[in-house]
């Protein structure tokens, strides 16, 4: 009837229980806050169903906090378990559960902080900063977040119910194969990332297609404000990668459901296979991160540097070489598999020739400032702290890249220092950075600088602290997702040392969450215009807070800071509106989510007859999501004219 | 809705199709590659060459050809407005489809009875999921065909009915094309490697 699933499926240790008991009694006590305040009807009709790109930017951008609170949870895990408690006789992490910690802070961190950060900031500033009013596919927009919150509900039910992989964050066979992974951990890895991963891939195409369809007239493709080209780069490589993602996904599901050998040691089966195909994604999938972190670094940086970017064109071409050499790098993550030099010569060489493209976009940032009146807000001092630890990182890549250094760190320390060099001090600071500085456009109010400041340091000095020895622990010999070690090897000074760090940047992460909470109480000294910087960029002409049709006339662009041009032309505000057509709420996104979600729950659970039911249920729900007939609502010019009459300022 | 703003919108609903057929061709790129890989890997099973009906899989091919040619009929008849002869087109290619994944099922299960599943070897692996993917898609279309010919037939030719039969066609053309890449390299190239 249910399958695999019993009550065996119910955790039994006190750490796991403690979290399921924890976390369970935040989301009830949400959700009874909620039911309290009769605000599900509320939530319903503004939120859930809405197809406005910026309420599911914020959506995104929700999920992604709440995510990034358990990464960083298991990250304390996993830095406590290494520097004191492998020690000492408690033994209150054992190796099998360190082992879902670290897969689970590895999938959370890349899938669902740093995909839902990406996704947030796209969904908000791109229609903005192309001066669009929505998307190319608004239904398939609210799909595709659907996707990914249903995706990262099953992600955590694992907790709750059953196990999480212990086969780290790419699942690499023969370990995730059935043979040496029977239980339902592996599984759970695959579905929820097959179901958010589709959903980003949906998102991918439909970004493509808004940028490339409904930019303002005049906007020509070297006129699109950086951030853009970053997107248009990034997506790019998301509609390139994640089908071979869904491939490599499913592919292991199939090993591990119907007894296929395509990554089995057995029958002719072939692991490296899946190895190659899930870093043909894999390295891309960096790159989709950190691009529109530059992007949103060649935003912020004349903004408060109050002039041009510095070589916008070099920018641009910076970018896409970046985006067309990522595909030629993937083996440099197996060095020491055998591929020979020859082979190994020509990754090397093109993993080096990635840090040519990244060093411009450095330079051209810094040339941004020189001469600059530069204001050091705490945007700017994210983006210090990422210039600083980005070029470290860039660095200690070089040097992997060389295979002759990588035989000799491949899978140390060393590795895990210079990744995260690269996802928190270029993907997470930029996305930081990106907050503060666009935080006024989603709110009405700044967020409290002090606090800032004090966070943005924080996270510095104590990413510092906690990395930096990692970089000797790798060339003293300490190998990756170690639970133990000999106290004679002399490491847990060094260990001590990390854990201090990440005890920083918890500080740095409670400072953040109190800077939010400090700020809204003072939101009404917080309050500020529509333009508080003195912005470039279109999405600063729109009023504050934004309304649901985002420009009240579609903007006309004639340079490339659009919205600095129009304020220094005194282009005047228009007197006279159009009713205008937006795409109406739907629950189809929420339905489409919840019964992928399903499916998925029950593959993961062998429960047969679900998977059939939910899965026509799925079919129906969304074939006829597709005959709706009447998919705009229409806000009238009488409307428009009484909401745009707040308006604060003179110029369009 | 203006005219100006359905133009747009087919402009763009078109160009986010090609982008997500040009996924597809990837999705369907890392298949080939697999089978590829594994396609010797047959752990002592028989070689592809003795499995094959070649002629099945002529028959096959013919007619998924001829429904394409169908599909393209359709639309000639969409644009001529003609609704009985667009339905009519559009049956026949739903039923030469459907021959197709019959004979598609039939080979399945006879590989099966064979003692040759999914589950004998790499190589009988990788052959079903590249197959059974391109099959899968033909199931979709069959349904999407269907579906189609309901709508035209309720609410007739509107904008929204003839962007998604234009969209179909493309489809249908789409899994034609991988099918000519599969019958070549798979049943060609795999026929005649034992000779
Ligand atoms: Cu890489």
């Amino acid at each position: 009837m249910f399958g695999r699933l019993s009550l065996d499926a119910f955790p039994t240790d006190i750490i796991t229980i403690g979290g399921v008991a924890s976390g369970g009694a935040v989301v009830l006590a949400i959700l009874a806050f909620i039911t309290y305040k009769k605000k599900w009807r509320y939530l319903w009709n503004e939120w859930f169903t809405s197809l406005d790109p910026k309420k599911i930017g914020t959506m995104y951008a929700i999920v992604a906090a709440i995510m990034l609170l358990r990464g960083v949870a298991d990250a304390v895990m996993i830095r406590a378990q290494q520097a004191v408690l492998s020690q000492t006789d408690l033994n209150l992490i054992d190796s099998d559960m360190f082992q879902q910690v670290f897969s689970a802070h590895g999938t959370i961190m890349i899938f669902f902080v740093a995909m839902g950060g990406m996704f947030a900031f796209i969904n908000w500033i791109v229609p903005l900063q192309i001066g669009a009013r929505d998307v190319a596919f608004p239904l398939l927009n609210s799909i595709s977040f659907w996707l990914f919150a249903g995706g990262m509900v099953l992600m955590n039910l694992s907790l709750a119910l059953g196990e999480f992989s212990g086969a780290g964050w790419l699942a690499y066979p023969p370990l995730s194969g059935l043979e040496y992974s029977p239980g339902t951990g592996v599984d759970y890895w695959i579905w929820s990332l097959q179901i958010a991963g589709v959903g980003s891939l949906l998102s991918g195409v439909n970004f493509l297609t808004t940028i490339f369809t409904m930019r303002a007239k005049g906007m020509t493709l070297m006129k699109m404000p950086v951030f853009t080209w970053s997107i248009v780069t990034s997506m790019l490589l998301v509609a390139f990668v994640f089908p071979i993602l869904t491939v490599t996904l499913t592919l292991l599901g199939l090993d591990r459901l119907i007894g296929t050998h395509f990554f089995t040691s057995d029958l002719g089966g072939n692991p490296m296979m899946y190895i190659n195909l899930i870093w043909a994604w894999g390295h891309p999938e960096v790159y989709i991160l950190v691009l529109p972190a530059f992007g949103i670094f060649s935003e912020l940086v004349p903004v408060f540097s109050r002039k041009k970017l510095f070589g916008y064109k070099s920018m641009v071409f910076a970018l896409s070489s970046i985006m067309l050499l990522s595909f030629m790098v993937w083996l440099h993550h197996f060095f020491t598999m055998g591929a020979g030099a020859n082979v190994n010569a020509f990754f090397g060489i093109t993993t080096m020739l990635i840090a040519v493209p990244t060093g411009v976009k450095v330079f051209n940032w810094i040339f941004t400032m020189w001469r600059g009146k530069v204001k050091f807000t705490s945007s700017m001092i994210w983006f210090m702290g990422f210039a600083i630890t980005f070029t470290i990182g860039g660095l200690t890549g070089v040097m992997l890249a060389v295979p002759g250094i990588d035989f000799q760190v491949h899978n140390s320390l060393f590795l895990v220092a210079h990744f995260h060099n690269m996802i928190i001090g270029g993907v997470v600071f930029g996305f930081f950075a990106g907050l503060t500085y666009w935080w006024p456009k989603f709110t009405g109010w700044k967020l409290h600088e002090g606090l800032g400041k004090i966070a943005a340091w924080l996270w510095i000095v104590g990413f510092l602290v906690a990395f930096l020895p990692l970089y000797a622990l790798g060339f003293m010999g300490a190998v990756r997702r170690l639970d133990d070690y000999d106290p004679s090897f002399g490491w847990q000074s060094l260990f001590i040392v990390a854990g201090i760090g990440v005890m920083i940047i918890g500080l740095g992460v409670v400072t953040q969450i109190t800077q939010i909470g400090y700020s809204w109480l003072k939101r009404k000294q917080l309050k500020v215009n529509s333009d508080p910087w003195d912005g470039r960029t279109l999405e600063w002409a729109t009023p504050t807070p934004v309304p649901d049709y985002s420009f009240a006339k579609l903007p006309i662009v004639s340079d490339r800071d659009a919205w600095w041009e129009m304020k220094h032309a005194k282009t005047k505000v228009p007197t006279k509106y159009e009713d205008i057509e937006i795409p109406k709420n739907t629950g189809y996104g929420v339905y489409i989510g919840l019964l992928s979600t399903i499916v998925a729950f029950s593959i993961i659970w062998h429960i047969w007859w679900l998977v059939i039911l939910s899965g026509v249920a799925l079919v129906v729900v969304a074939i006829s999501s597709t005959l709706r007939e009447k998919t705009e609502r229409v806000i009238t010019a009488a409307d428009i004219i009484a909401i745009e009459g707040k308006r604060q300022r003179s110029v369009l | 809705m203006n005219k100006l703003k359905d133009t747009a919108l087919s402009y763009r609903t078109e160009l986010g199709f090609w982008m997500y057929l040009m996924t597809d061709c990837i999705l369907f790129g890392c298949l080939f590659a697999t089978y590829a890989v594994l396609r010797g890997s047959t752990a002592g099973g028989p070689s592809e060459a003795e499995l094959f009906d070649m002629p099945m899989v002529l028959a096959q091919t013919l007619a998924l050809l001829t429904s394409t040619l169908t599909a393209g009929l359709m639309l000639v008849a969409m644009h001529r407005k003609r609704s009985v002869e667009f339905k009519v087109w559009l049956g026949v290619t739903i039923a030469f489809g459907a021959a197709f994944f019959a004979m598609e099922l039939n080979e399945f299960a006879l590989l099966i009875a064979e003692g040759q599943s999914w589950q004998s070897s790499a190589a009988r692996s990788g052959f079903f999921a590249l197959v059974g993917t391109h099959g899968l898609h033909i199931l979709v279309g069959l349904l999407w065909a269907t579906v189609l010919a309901v709508v035209v037939h309720r609410r007739g030719f509107t904008q929204k009915n003839i962007r998604q039969a234009k969209l179909f066609a493309l489809f249908w053309h789409f899994l034609d094309v991988i099918w000519i890449f599969i019958f070549t390299f798979v049943y060609l190239v795999g026929a005649s490697n034992g000779i």
